[in-house]
């Protein structure tokens, strides 16, 4: 796949430039509303999708080739809104090529459904988003706190716990 | 023996009822054989493995938190400690991160250079590995045998970088100083020797029956739960996947070494002492290579305003001590944006994800580490399997506990 030279900053200017992407393919096949925006920066591809759509898109992406689960994370952009940002990173050794799926998520009750169905090695990493940040993962399988003891208040990585800790 | 209160619950629990001769038993967190702090809660039906349950976060210290009050130059340190044993990979994943959100070019033989270091830290790591690995099994000679090599790395590494263990010697834009003079001659002198010695641990295990029958058709992973379950690097090519980023999607110019990329497919304790055996000796053709091309020039990239000045530049001229005290004092702005950068650690893939808001910290760094999906397999190795099996395979899946918890 070559890979354009340029940034890509807009949907738009995404989809122009990389019309045969085999991700944004399968995604818009699979329900071309759960694509809200993509980006194409530094060489790496990111699409948004509806927090809604998350399993089915993952679904999607996986049956085109994106087999190999890296990564779960989050991002809390504290005070914006939306708040939350759940990143996928998935790995394709078929097109040698990753691409990083996101998920906004509002303040209250943040909530997304899990893809452990889709790959369950996101087992983990999921259950320390939910630790570290306090993002409910639906239909997840054991979702507990895996870092910090059971008993522990609030969630460390959200950008309103002090780095040193509530006094 | 039923669960008492404060025992994990483990996953899926069933009716305790069926279970009455079941028993709960945990390894650790503090064990001769757990490779750090790692405690399993493992359902036992006599000596069969029956349920298994990895419990982590003992040595959860919020190093991804502390990230992010810091400079981003100020990472580096932080990122050896959370994997002792290959701080090389940690430092080069972290650095070329940032490099990619700066867009920043890096001289050829900076790049060189950390080709060779990171190789001679997998050479470390796998030997730690096989040295603890072989002592779990019950063969106490090939450890030390492994540490003696394992020193003549170190002291490598403490005159490249000052430190044996906690090097930091890759910087944001190249490396913190030039080699010392005698420092390729150092490392070809290792490299004459070392392919003997491997063969020395070989010949001490590979024939050996009682490390045979530990491990061969113990903890198979087939090749699909190995990539479902996230598992990477040596542990995914025992069961037959062929992946290798440093092949696949090359990054601080892999591509221009020749190296083979060994694969075993049997899945087994066995296979993945095959490959990481294979792959020390791919590594010392990479040292190999590197020190024959090594290129001259510079080892910090041109960019005044994010690397450090030289030490003499900045005692002569006053453009570079301003530099060097806004850099110091201050920091360097980093341009908005998000980027993964994936490499192969010895361990397996290796990810830094850093998100900048433009300012001179880190918005937030998160660290993909191997060893925490590996762990997540240890269930589907080890299940029906005795408990000796389970150290065996704890000690072929090559797990380091500071970076499953970080």
């Amino acid at each position: 796949m070559s890979a354009p030279a340029n940034d890509l900053l807009t949907k738009a200017a995404v989809l122009e430039g990389l019309p045969d992407h085999p991700a944004i393919k399968a995604v818009l096949a699979f329900n071309p509303e759960s694509l809200t925006d993509t980006r194409f920066d530094r060489g790496e591809l990111t699409l948004t999708i509806a927090a809604e759509h998350i399993r089915g898109a993952a679904a999607a992406v996986k049956a085109a080739g994106y087999n190999a689960f890296e990564d779960v994370t989050a991002v809390d952009w504290f005070p914006s809104s939306p708040r939350f940002q759940v990143s996928y990173h998935i790995l394709s050794h078929a097109h040698k090529e990753r691409i990083r799926l996101r998920v906004m998520l509002p303040a209250e009750d943040p909530s997304v459904e899990t893809v452990t169905s889709v790959w369950p090695g996101a087992n983990y990493y999921e259950r320390e988003v939910f630790d570290l940040f306090g993002i409910q993962f639906e239909g997840h399988p054991n979702l507990r706190r895996i870092m910090m003891p059971d008993d522990w208040v609030g969630h460390p990585l959200r950008k309103d716990y002090p780095v040193e800790g509530y006094r | 023996m039923t669960e008492t209160a404060g025992t994990p619950i483990l996953e899926a629990p069933q009716a305790l009822g069926a279970h009455d001769q079941h028993m709960v038993l945990n390894m650790g967190p503090q064990h001769p054989s757990m490779h750090g702090v790692l405690r399993l809660v493992v359902e036992i039906d006599g000596e069969i493995v029956v349920r298994l349950y990895p419990e982590i976060g003992y040595l959860h210290t919020g190093i991804e938190k502390t990230c992010e009050a810091k400079f981003y130059q100020q990472v580096v340190p932080l990122t050896d400690r959370i994997d002792y044993l290959s701080p090389m990979a940690n430092n080069l994943c972290y650095c070329l991160a940032v490099e990619k959100l700066l867009q920043l070019e890096i001289p050829e033989k900076a790049q060189w250079m950390r080709v060779l270091l990171t190789e001679l830290t997998r050479l470390n790591s796998h030997l730690i590995w096989l040295g603890t690995h072989a002592m779990d099994i019950g063969a106490l000679t090939v450890f030390l045998y492994c540490f003696r090599e394992r020193e003549d790395i170190l002291r490598i590494f403490e005159a490249v970088a000052g430190q044996r263990m906690m090097t930091s010697y890759f910087r944001i834009g190249g490396l913190s100083m030039e080699p010392p003079l005698d420092f390729f001659d150092r490392v070809q002198g290792f490299i004459n020797i070392f392919p003997e010695k491997i063969d020395e641990y070989s010949n001490l295990l590979t024939g050996n029956p009682i490390f045979r029958n530990r491990l061969m058709g113990v903890g198979v992973l087939s090749a699909d739960d190995a990539v479902a379950l996230g598992v990477t690097g040596p542990n995914m090519r025992g069961s037959g996947v062929d992946f290798d980023l440093r092949r696949d999607m090359p990054y601080s110019c892999y591509e221009k070494f020749e190296f083979k990329v060994p694969v075993a497919t049997a899945g087994d304790c066995w296979a993945r002492y095959e490959v990481r055996l294979a792959e020390m000796r791919e590594s010392v053709k990479i040292i190999q290579q590197a020190l024959d091309g090594m290129p001259e020039g510079p080892i910090k990239a041109d960019a005044p305003k994010i690397v450090l000045p030289d030490r003499e530049k900045m005692k002569t001229q006053m453009e570079a001590l301003i530099h060097h005290f806004k850099i110091v004092t201050e920091g360097f702005a980093v341009p908005a944006g998000e980027v993964y950068q994936g490499i192969e650690s010895p361990r397996g893939q290796m990810g830094y994800y850093v998100v900048s808001d433009g300012t001179a910290k880190p918005y937030r760094v998160h660290m993909r580490n191997p060893s925490f999906a590996t762990l997540q397999a240890i269930e589907t190795m080890a299940k029906g399997r005795m408990i000796s099996d389970l150290v065996a395979v704890i000690g072929s899946i090559d797990i380091v506990l500071g970076e499953i918890d970080r």
